[in-house]
């Protein structure tokens, strides 16, 4: 099947099999491979992307349902300015070790901060629930989302 | 892992809808939201030979008042519940329920019909719809039929909708007093090992009751004990008679006939608050 997907602000179209994952259409067919395939469960949110600003579990999307939909992967966070003030908190707050689940928690964080632009911290905790840390580095991804959100 | 391989259709409106569900029958299958079909694709759970993508049908994604109730479309998502003013204002523990499904990612993306229509006894929503005496109505070959929720289980993923039939919206009686939904699991966004959702409806107490059992349940000996004049201890002791839990990977039987009763105490509390 024939669809369109604009991903990082590119529209481009694509023949898919329908029952290609949305994951695999980003990494194997736009060639975008910052997004990771962890559980393929929907349990670790390692593949999270936005889908009309949205954060969902790429895993769990077919992509003949984002047919006409825009996606925003990890690649598309950076502008000409640099990085995203996610990206730069999630540095500055050293939010990442082995850096696997890092571009699935940021984008958890994208959607939340969209959602609610100055959560406290139990709320920056509900807001990542879906999105699992292996090495359980969690105290400094509730700092960087924190930091990025910025004084209320 | 990969769903196996299947015909996909995507329908633009309720008729061809229920035109593809009567000429495909048993075959097929059909996808709202995803967040629980596309998982069991993937394990090979689910094997349907061909899949009919309603998300694109329009004005299936809705919230109005209607006389004594609240009118949802199908295709509302969690997401849209937690925070539509007019859930908030007439049944506001829908709202609080929506917020405890899964985590924020399935709930962009799953839908009220598409729950109610899987039939899992672990579900956290269908506990209003069964609780609140809510009524599904689905259109099918025949024109439109109205199912009450106390009728739309019957056992693990098996509801009385027949094949050729789509959920398009459910009525949910306002009920705008305390209420309360305790959920029980062992992590951050796991299914309910036990769920108990208590609401104050006019002068009486609704208790309802998940993963106690094939369906969702209605805990009819707590109701009624409290309409017979029980205290909430009293009441909650009573929580686990005439259910059927099983034994899996969460829990134990006595386990679960544990959680639930200190749940449904912890759940009257805060529907009689």
């Amino acid at each position: 099947m024939r669809i369109q997907i604009t991903v990082n602000g590119e529209t481009r179209s694509h023949d898919v099999e329908p029952r290609t994952l949305l994951v695999h259409h980003l990494r194997d067919s736009m060639g975008l491979n910052g997004t990771n395939v962890g559980c393929d469960t929907s349990s670790c949110g390692a593949c999270t992307v936005l889908l009309d600003g949205l954060s969902v579990k790429s895993c769990t999307v077919l992509a003949v349902q984002a047919d006409g939909c825009e996606v925003v992967t990890i690649e598309g966070l950076e502008s000409a300015e640099g990085f995203h003030p996610l990206q730069e908190a999630f540095r500055a707050s050293h939010a990442l070790q082995c850096g696997f689940c890092t571009p699935g928690m940021v984008m958890a964080s994208v959607s939340l901060l969209a959602d609610e632009p100055h959560p406290d911290e139990a709320r920056i905790r509900r807001g990542i629930e879906g999105n699992l840390c292996r090495c359980t580095g969690y105290h400094n991804i509730v700092r960087a989302v924190r930091a990025a959100s910025g004084p209320r | 892992m990969i769903p196996a391989a299947f015909a996909y259709h995507r329908p633009e409106t309720v008729d061809e809808t229920v035109a593809l569900l009567s000429e495909l029958g048993d075959e097929a299958t059909v996808l709202a939201g995803g967040q629980s079909l596309l998982p069991m694709m993937k394990l090979r759970l689910a094997a349907p030979e061909a899949v009919i993508d309603i998300g694109r049908v329009p004005d299936l994604r809705f919230v109005r008042e209607g006389k004594g109730h609240l009118v949802i479309g199908a295709l509302t998502r969690h997401h849209d519940l937690e925070r539509d003013p007019l859930v908030g204002k007439r049944c506001p523990l829908l709202g609080e329920v929506a917020k405890k499904v899964g985590d924020p990612q399935i709930r962009h993306r799953g839908t009220f019909g598409g729950t109610l229509a899987h039939g899992d006894p672990a579900a956290d929503l269908p506990a209003v719809a069964v609780a609140l005496d809510a009524t599904i109505v689905v259109v099918g070959p025949q024109g439109r039929r109205e199912i009450p929720a106390s009728a739309l289980y019957r056992s693990y993923f098996e509801t009385s909708i027949a094949a050729d039939e789509l959920i398009v919206e459910v009525r949910i009686p306002f009920t705008e007093g305390a209420g309360g939904y305790e959920k029980f699991t062992r992590q951050a966004q796991d299914w309910a090992t036990v769920g108990v959702l208590a609401a104050r409806c006019g002068g009486t107490i609704r208790v309802a009751l998940v993963s106690m059992g094939h369906t969702t349940l209605r805990a009819g000996a707590v109701e009624l004990a409290l309409a017979g004049g029980a205290s909430i201890d009293e009441a909650a002791a009573l929580a686990a008679v005439g259910t059927a839990p099983v034994e899996d990977l969460r829990a134990g039987v006595e386990y679960r006939e544990h959680l639930c009763r200190v749940l449904t105490r912890r759940a009257l509390e805060a529907a009689s608050a």
